[in-house]
């Protein structure tokens, strides 16, 4: 594979064709009242991009991530949806169909996962040559013993850890190197398409930064595609190519990444991104999003986020908003703006709301940020900050 | 005015095979009233054991910590008296309630032991006033519940209800949001940077993340290795950071304002910086000398020594060799070598 991008979301050069696509994929826990944990969710992973979902606990990214590398055991359940795996050669595959041996080649060949905790994903009883020997072993029967310890050695030294490391164990490193090791292991069998979930959330913001250089470093390398998941928006707006938000299961605003960190259309990528102190601009009130996430195994009739918006009014409570292109983006000639940003929000509904959606949510840049000090000297030192505490709190 | 001063603190604890491990290294600084200071560090610069040293939950090895000047109490009643007006919000809310009881529980016997055990309609509106204090309403629905029926937010209400019911003149708030969601953290600080305002209180909050350090803090210490490597005031820490630790962690931390262009060139840098010297390398601790020097880009030879505190301003300090009018910095790339840029 080549024309790769430069860098992280070096967004028009990612080709647009597409590697992955899931679509209306909902998954449900099974119990007295099943827990609708993702529902009817479609994302497109382009060949060559960084795909970011972000999403608070509970949201249902990590539940999609297993639902597209079809790992999900019971009570989980996909209940509906389809995904299909264009690779780089060959005929498109139905990834829902795949059975026994077919999905197990499937897995790890086309598709690999980092998850969060490297602690837990590691086996600290195995040596690290013997778990990659493990990969090599069910994936490649072929490789004789020499040729695995090599190919191991190779993909150590290519995540920048020393090879000699080979015979060690998982608690003989730090976290940082732990996940590197995670990394390579993703990457053992040149999988086209890597699922990051959280793979840096553990980590210290130095070595997270470390991890994140590497990824990038590796990706240009090898050029293999990501989904990219984490609660964190404000790195995803740096790593991701493309966006997606997700709330209570669903997508509500899919987007360009270096665009809606300062034109977000949806008043919870909104909320989120203010949820994010910025580290050097002047202080300024700070409030998260007050409330809590619904509970999922409710259905909701109106928008899911309606309790916890600011800008909620009459259609929210009862009719249940469908991704839909933001309003005012709709004249611009930027196809990189216009095409493929949808929102599920009322307020860009021209039907309920004529006049379109207030200025924050408009695409006036500067909206994610704080908007009246953002080149403004930094406040009074002399005093800490004075933040009113936002009346109510979670009920 | 101070309430809680901290003299040349060290804690060490005793390795398997008779080593000692120096977790905190001389630490000194000042909490005072109605205001905040940052403690911030990677894990494992000893941030906690500091926190917990100062709860008196681990003992200190030496140092001293005085409580509006007088030392300490160590032990038996008079560490109680400490404990009443020295007070721990910790990380976890999940862990630091227990399942079976009540949230009323959780708050009726500190309230019992500093409001001499009274009983019935005055304990009650004592539980309902904390309740309120943290915003947990309605308040004699919130006390029946058992913390699996709170959120994640709402435990660490609890919690912090939990140490205000003392009444405490001191905080110590170790990284207590890192544990919630993003959109409840930013409610949780607020509600404690109230709390510090109308109560006076002074606080500690450790955490490992600079922006909301510099937001919710007049003061910051940055910590590496069980050592404080840069202290001053908040603006001044963040926006003109001396030492070379506090420089990358203020340069690693995601920005969203920083256009695409930026940072490729940023990155492009940081690897070439690295290329030459492995991640393992990068890890390991020096014993003598600067510990950060393994890390540091500006490594040079005098970084064997130890270097001492060297002033910036007047009341910023930095612990880095760079900082001495006579030492010339070397080795670093042309335009990078400067500190503070």
């Amino acid at each position: 594979m080549s024309g790769m991008p430069g860098g992280l979301g070096n967004g028009p050069a990612a080709g647009q064709d597409l590697v992955l696509r899931a679509e209306h994929i909902s998954v449900e826990y099974a119990g007295q009242r099943p827990t609708r944990a993702v529902r009817d969710v479609t994302i497109e992973l382009r060949r060559g991009e960084v795909l970011g979902i972000a999403g608070e606990s509970g949201c249902g990214k990590s539940t999609l991530a297993y639902a597209l590398t079809r790992m999900l055991r019971p009570p989980a359940e996909l209940t509906s949806g389809s995904i299909t795996f264009f690779p780089s050669a060959g005929a498109p595959l139905d990834v829902m169909a795949l059975d026994g041996e077919d999905l197990r080649q499937f897995r790890w060949n086309k598709i690999s996962m980092v998850f969060q905790s490297a602690m837990n994903a590691l086996n600290p009883v195995s040596s690290l040559s013997r778990q990659f020997d493990d990969i090599f072993e069910a994936h490649r029967p072929d490789m004789d013993r020499p040729a695995r310890h090599a190919r191991a050695r190779e993909l150590l030294d290519m995540v920048g850890i020393d090879p000699r490391r080979i015979n060690g164990f998982p608690h003989e490193l730090s976290g940082g190197m732990r996940q590197r090791v995670m990394i390579a292991m993703a990457l053992a069998l040149q999988p086209e398409i890597v699922i990051m979930d959280e793979p840096t959330t553990a980590l210290d913001v130095v070595v997270q930064r470390e991890i994140l250089d590497e990824i990038e470093r590796l990706r240009e390398e090898l050029g293999f595609s990501v989904v990219f998941i984490t609660h964190d928006l404000s790195l995803l707006l740096e790593v991701s190519d493309r966006l997606a938000v997700m709330y209570a299961g669903e997508v509500v605003e899919r987007a360009p990444s270096e665009a809606v960190g300062t034109a977000p259309a949806h008043p919870y990528t909104l909320g989120l991104l203010r949820s994010f102190p910025d580290m050097r601009s002047a202080r300024r009130e700070l409030r998260g999003v007050p409330g809590n996430p619904p509970d999922l195994r409710d259905s909701f009739a109106g928008c899911p986020f309606e309790p916890r918006c600011d800008y909620q009014f009459e259609p929210c409570g009862t009719s249940h908003p469908e991704l839909r292109p933001p309003a005012s983006r709709l004249a611009t000639d930027d196809p990189a703006l216009a095409g493929g940003w949808r929102v599920a929000c009322h307020l860009h509904d021209p039907q309920h709301r004529p006049a379109g959606p207030p200025d924050e949510l408009a695409g006036a840049p500067g909206a994610g940020q704080d908007q009246a000090g953002r080149d403004a000297p930094a406040a009074d030192s002399a005093v800490t900050a004075h933040n009113p505490v936002t009346a109510g709190g979670e009920q | 005015m101070s309430v809680l001063d901290v003299h040349d603190l060290t804690v060490e604890f005793s390795q398997r095979g008779g080593g000692q491990l120096r977790a905190v290294d001389g630490l000194s600084f000042a909490l005072r009233e109605g205001q905040t200071l940052a403690l911030v560090g990677e894990s494992g610069s000893g941030k906690s054991t500091v926190v917990r040293a100062l709860a008196q939950l681990v003992k200190r090895t030496s140092g001293e910590i005085l409580l509006d000047g007088f030392p300490a109490g160590r032990r038996g009643q008079a560490l109680r008296g400490y404990r009443h007006r020295v007070q721990l919000v910790f990380q976890d809310p999940f862990a630091s309630l227990n399942p079976m009881h009540t949230v009323r529980h959780h708050l009726i016997r500190p309230l019992q032991l500093r409001l001499g055990h009274p009983r019935g309609e005055d304990l009650e509106q004592a539980v309902r006033e904390l309740l309120r204090s943290v915003n947990l309403t309605p308040p004699d629905e919130m006390a029946r519940k058992h913390p699996h029926e709170l959120s994640g937010g709402q435990r660490q209400r609890v919690a912090i209800a939990r140490a205000l019911a003392t009444d405490p003149d001191v905080l110590l708030a170790d990284e207590p949001v890192s544990m919630l969601d993003v959109s409840i953290r930013l409610e949780i600080l607020n509600l404690l940077d109230r709390l510090k305002q109308d109560r006076n209180l002074a606080m500690l909050y450790v955490t490992h993340d600079l922006a909301t350090a510099r937001h919710f803090s007049s003061e910051i210490m940055v910590m590496y290795r069980g050592e404080i490597v840069e202290h001053g005031p908040s603006d001044e820490v963040i926006l003109r950071p001396s030492h070379p630790y506090t420089q990358i962690l203020a340069g690693s931390a995601p920005d969203p304002t920083i256009s695409r262009e930026d940072l490729a060139a940023a990155r492009r840098t940081r690897q070439a910086s690295r290329a030459s010297r492995p991640a393992e390398r990068r890890e390991a601790a020096a014993d003598t000398g600067c510990r950060f020097r393994s890390r540091c880009p500006f490594a040079m030879d005098i970084c064997a020594t130890h270097p001492p505190d060297l002033a910036v301003a007047p009341d910023h300090l930095a612990r880095c060799w760079l900082l001495s009018s006579d030492i010339q910095p070397a080795g670093a790339g042309a335009g990078g070598a400067q500190p503070g840029q």
